[in-house]
């Protein structure tokens, strides 16, 4: 499995990355509270943070992204504006897709982020059309198709996969592995041994990669989008890293979970005291723990005030049940 | 006589007949872990209950198989929204086979499946997607509207040799009812008089039953009675219960959360129309959601499913086309 020891990312690409890291944290335990008085389905992140953001610091700001139920952590790491997003899973018409979307659906087109999804493995095959626009333009861009252990067995994402190799599109298959589909254990319902062996049956080369490693997400992130960059088609990446919550908010009491497990992880594999370790360590290049500290206190602050902005009175516009339907 | 919950209903359906048969199977994402109808039944059926990978166009195409050779699937789509997912299996597989065979192979299937809105889910687990099941011959539809019904037609379904799309309204899940203990069945194609009333008819589905029936009340106040059929199966689906009431009342009320064009609205309006025109006595009206997809945010929610209002102005308009005729 890839892990880091050296990386040639700099300092200040270091504090970017933990930036994102830090405010994935923070706006999803934030949900965890507040979910209960939320509308519909909120599903967690946080465990998974390297892998948003390690993947993202390796993509350029117009490359794309497709993600999936769990998309929060991928919105905020592919820019999408934290207050806008907080309004949407408030369903405000003021929220990043006018209320219309909410949390399983999050889009912004104009950050790359082509949509979280309601459909397991929905969004793959979404990228790799994204992926065939670039190549047709030659613009050089590549897309990232998310999906989880889950959604990585449907059909529409295996088939993506022939597509992608028999047109060499620039899409890189981000497969996380958080432990469980729902309830199941990925190990049972995980065919074969891990995503890398299964992609070699394609012909398309894979890796899996310790997803609480950011400098290893990012190094074989990068090494996947260069190759797609320079017309090589396809990777397929595993990044492990379970998540700390239950499936969903509410509605989960993770009693198919070892009783240890989510105390454990969060004592054992949190991705930020990691990181922050690797730094303190000298391993890894990065700022004095008290800039680490600010960039916390920061990334609390700017969430505690979409939060307080999702509060803000706001009148109802039931017009809005009929627009954008269609173009015209 | 007891009561218990439309979600109990259809788990009790199911483990009195996996009791009876042996030959059906519960498949489904996470079946031993679930927490809806079937929560617990693979304690008592451990080799019956089978959880299944996320790989709906296999499991569903499986189960096709598995019942044209013995079997009796019970596939868990969770939401209906994913049956698009698997539709090739759906409608070209296990809607076609009896007939393709010369009615020498018989799919007896059942694809459960959560439908409706109400739950803040947005626009892909919230579908009303019944009418485009409706349009394919070779499947039976059935949508409950309470915990007897549910009951019963799920036992129905359970003995029905033909493939099942068994709709289950996420809303009415916690919804009790009385229910008898002993196992009975529903035959399909037969409409329930939930309400007697001799000025209109409205025919309503699923969670929009109640809708109506509340409706009903507050018309009631004003002098107008309202006769609310509930038809329980899509397909088959009883025009007869559904003319007789036309003939007593002259005026037909649909009321569907389904999108409107080409849907189960405009299928009986379009029924009722040719063949007992000559019983109306005011132009049909649909009540449904409109030609929007399902929005997450629950104002918008809200106003995309009819409510009582919505009924009770389309009853008075169609009466009052008959007095100004
Ligand atoms: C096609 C489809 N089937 C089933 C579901 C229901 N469902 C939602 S999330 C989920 C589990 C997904 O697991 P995974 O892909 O590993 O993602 P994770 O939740 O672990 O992030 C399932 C079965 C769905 N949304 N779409």
């Amino acid at each position: 499995m890839g892990t880091s020891r050296t990386t040639s990312l700099t300092v200040d690409q270091i504090i970017e990355i933990y930036r994102t890291m830090s405010t994935i944290r923070a706006f999803e335990d934030r949900l965890h509270g507040l979910a209960k008085n939320l509308p519909g389905a909120v599903h967690l992140y946080s465990g998974q943070e390297a892998v948003a953001a390690g993947v993202c610091a390796a993509l350029a700001p117009d490359d794309y992204l497709a993600s999936t139920h769990r998309g929060h952590g991928h919105a905020i790491a592919k820019g999408c504006d934290v207050e806008a997003m907080m309004k949407e899973l408030h369903g405000r018409s003021d929220g990043l897709c006018a209320g219309k979307g909410g949390s399983m659906h999050i889009a912004d087109f104009d950050r790359g982020m082509l949509g979280a999804n309601g459909l397991a493995g929905g969004g793959v095959p979404l990228a790799c059309g994204a992926a065939l626009t670039a190549r047709q333009q030659g613009t050089g861009q590549v897309a990232v198709a998310f999906t989880g252990d889950g959604g990585a067995n449907q059909g529409a994402v295996l088939e993506s996969l022939v597509l992608a190799r028999m047109l060499d599109l620039p899409v890189v298959f981000a497969v996380e592995n958080n432990g469980y589909a729902q309830a199941t254990p990925a190990d049972r319902h995980f065919s074969g041994t891990d995503m890398a062996q299964r992609a070699a049956g394609f012909g398309i080369p894979g890796a899996v990669v310790d997803g609480y490693d950011v400098i290893a997400v990012h190094a074989a992130t990068a090494e996947a989008v260069e190759r797609a960059r320079a017309g090589e088609g396809p990777t397929v990446l595993e990044f492990r890293a379970e998540r700390f919550h239950g499936h969903m908010e509410l509605w989960d009491d993770q009693s198919y979970r070892p009783s240890a497990d989510p105390d454990r992880l969060r004592a054992d594999s949190d991705p930020l005291l990691l990181l922050r370790s690797r730094i303190a360590e000298g391993t890894v290049p990065g700022p004095a723990a008290f800039e680490l500290d600010r960039i916390d206190r920061d990334a609390t602050a700017l969430v505690e005030a979409a939060v307080a902005a999702a509060a803000e009175p706001l009148a109802v516009d039931l017009a809005g049940l009929l627009t954008d339907v269609y173009t015209r | 006589m007891r009561t218990i919950t439309y979600q109990q209903a259809i788990g009790e359906a199911l483990a009195q007949q996996m009791r009876f048969d042996r030959s059906v199977v519960l498949m489904g994402e996470d079946s031993t872990n679930a927490w809806g109808p079937t929560k617990g039944l693979h304690v008592e059926f451990p080799d019956r209950v089978l959880d299944m990978p996320i790989t709906e166009a296999a499991f569903v195409g499986a189960a096709v198989g598995a019942a044209a050779t013995g079997l009796r699937p019970v596939v868990d789509l969770l939401f209906v929204d994913f049956a698009t997912v698997c539709f090739d299996q759906i409608a070209n597989q296990a809607a076609k086979l009896r007939y393709m065979s010369g009615g020498k192979v018989s799919v007896p299937l059942v694809l459960r499946a959560m439908w409706g809105t109400g739950m803040r889910r947005g626009a892909q687990h919230s579908q009303a997607l019944h009418p485009l099941f409706v349009h394919l011959p070779g499947i039976k539809v059935v949508a409950p509207s309470n915990a007897y019904d549910a009951k019963g037609l799920m036992a129905q379904a359970l003995v029905d040799d033909d493939p099942v799309l068994f709709l289950e309204h996420k809303m009415l899940y916690f919804t009790p009812g009385p229910v008898p203990e002993e196992p009975y069945a529903i035959p399909f194609g037969s409409a329930k008089v939930v309400r007697e009333g001799a000025d209109c008819t409205v025919v309503a589905v699923g969670r929009m039953v109640s809708v109506a029936l509340t409706a009903a009340e507050r018309l009631a106040a004003e002098g107008v009675e309202v006769e609310v059929i509930d038809p329980r199966t899509l397909s088959p689906l009883d025009t007869s219960t559904i003319y007789a009431s036309v003939e007593k009342t002259g005026h037909l009320v649909v009321v569907d959360e389904a999108h409107p064009r080409c849907s189960l609205a405009t299928d009986i309006a379009a029924q009722v129309a040719q063949d007992r025109f000559a019983a109306l006595r005011g132009p049909v009206r649909m009540v449904t959601g409109p030609h929007a997809p399902v929005p997450f945010s629950p104002e918008l929610e809200d106003a995309f499913a009819p409510g009582p209002d919505q009924v009770v102005a389309a009853v008075l308009a169609t009466s009052a086309a008959r007095a100004a005729a």
